[in-house]
């Protein structure tokens, strides 16, 4: 024990700054940050073959009509279009337009606030109301469509919907958007955005031509 | 200029002992949040961006379709491919794989599987409306497009 007493007590550390960055850059570019994030959708359930569907009598007026087809042009409510620059404006005032509200959707406009209000037009030619069985979104696509156009056009109408939500509640879009619903104030945002005006988004089957 | 020589005469050495913590603590993070992929893919995935992005807080929820043209063109063709796990299947197969899916979830939680479709820009809608019908035809409803988020231009 004499002996090494004299010597040095200390490990030399000095390359451990070196070996640490080694892993460090290892890990650095083994790492994917996992991105678990999209565009959440809910398909409709499954045609039963015994039950046919509930007619349910939608007037022209009530439906939004987004066409695109396999060269990825837009026809919006009859109109030609070939980008989506300010699809989600006319979206929300598709669906806040209250052109024929019964009991139910007066109750609901007049619990909205003023900056929501001040989007209804009340055009006959637009959509009744935005409760179910009012305003619908329908995004009909070709086989020949690309998956990035049909995104593009399906990210403006949820677009639509969340800013609208977050306006009743206080919240931007964007933040409305962000919460979890893991805490019971934050599940109480969400409930309260979008109560009343569900989200009609209705993606038909897309046609065959051209496919 | 005696005041200027003065400083000339201070330590110049940064300390570094603490350097090594420093790089340490990085390490850790990046050992900590590092996902070694389990699975080789096979199609590729040029995923798209879109900016409504929402996330899944429950991970053990979500099972991942992957599609797209598949990389090994000479083995598999150049048509847009679907693979589960580790392999490339057919659109038929789909309500098998999920419910292979849903056994791997706890009882409770069956009903909540989500599908995240992280499916290639350049994939067409008929492929992807298959699925979907697919995913319908396996009570699989909850589907979530990933995307990539993009900064609006507005």
């Amino acid at each position: 024990m004499g002996k090494r007493g004299r010597m040095s007590q200390e490990v030399n550390a000095g390359s451990m700054a070196d070996i640490a960055f080694l892993l460090l850059i290892f890990f650095l570019v083994t790492t994917t940050i996992a991105s678990d994030k999209g565009i959440m959708n809910i398909l409709p359930p499954k045609k039963d073959p015994n039950q046919p569907p509930p007619e349910v009598e939608l007037n022209e007026r009530n439906i939004f009509n987004i066409l695109i087809n396999l060269n990825d042009d837009l026809l919006i409510e009859g109109e030609f279009r070939n980008s989506t620059d300010g699809l989600s404006d006319e979206i929300k005032s598709f669906v806040l337009n209250f052109g024929n509200p019964d009991e139910d959707a007066v109750a609901l406009f007049n619990s909205l606030p003023p900056s929501l209000k001040g989007m209804a037009d009340q055009s006959p030619e637009s959509s009744d109301h935005p409760m179910s069985g009012g305003a619908v979104i329908s995004i009909k696509t070709n086989r020949g469509t690309s998956y990035e156009t049909y995104l593009e056009v399906l990210d403006e109408v949820k677009k639509a919907y969340f800013e609208i939500y977050g306006e009743r509640v206080g919240l931007s879009g964007e933040e409305y958007r962000a919460l979890s619903g893991q805490t019971a104030a934050e599940q109480e945002l969400l409930d309260r955005g979008k109560e009343g005006i569900p989200m009609a988004i209705s993606i038909a089957e897309p046609d065959k031509i051209g496919s | 200029m005696s005041k200027f020589k003065k400083k000339t005469k201070a330590e110049t050495n940064i300390p570094t002992s603490a350097l090594p913590d420093i790089i340490f603590m990085l390490l850790f993070f990046f050992m900590v949040t590092t996902v070694l992929r389990e699975q080789e893919i096979l199609v590729e995935q040029k995923i798209p961006q879109a900016t409504q992005l929402q996330k899944i807080q429950k991970k053990t929820l979500i099972s991942y379709l992957y599609v797209g043209k598949p990389k090994n063109t000479s083995m598999y063709g150049s048509e847009p491919r679907i693979q589960a796990n580790d392999v490339l299947i057919n659109t038929s197969d789909i309500v098998l794989w999920v419910n292979q899916e849903k056994d791997n979830l706890s009882e409770a939680e069956r009903d909540q599987i989500w599908i995240s479709l992280k499916a290639d820009r350049d994939v067409k809608m008929g492929p992807i409306s298959d699925i979907q019908f697919e995913l319908r035809e396996a009570d699989a409803r909850k589907l979530m497009y990933a995307s990539v988020g993009r900064v609006e231009n507005n």
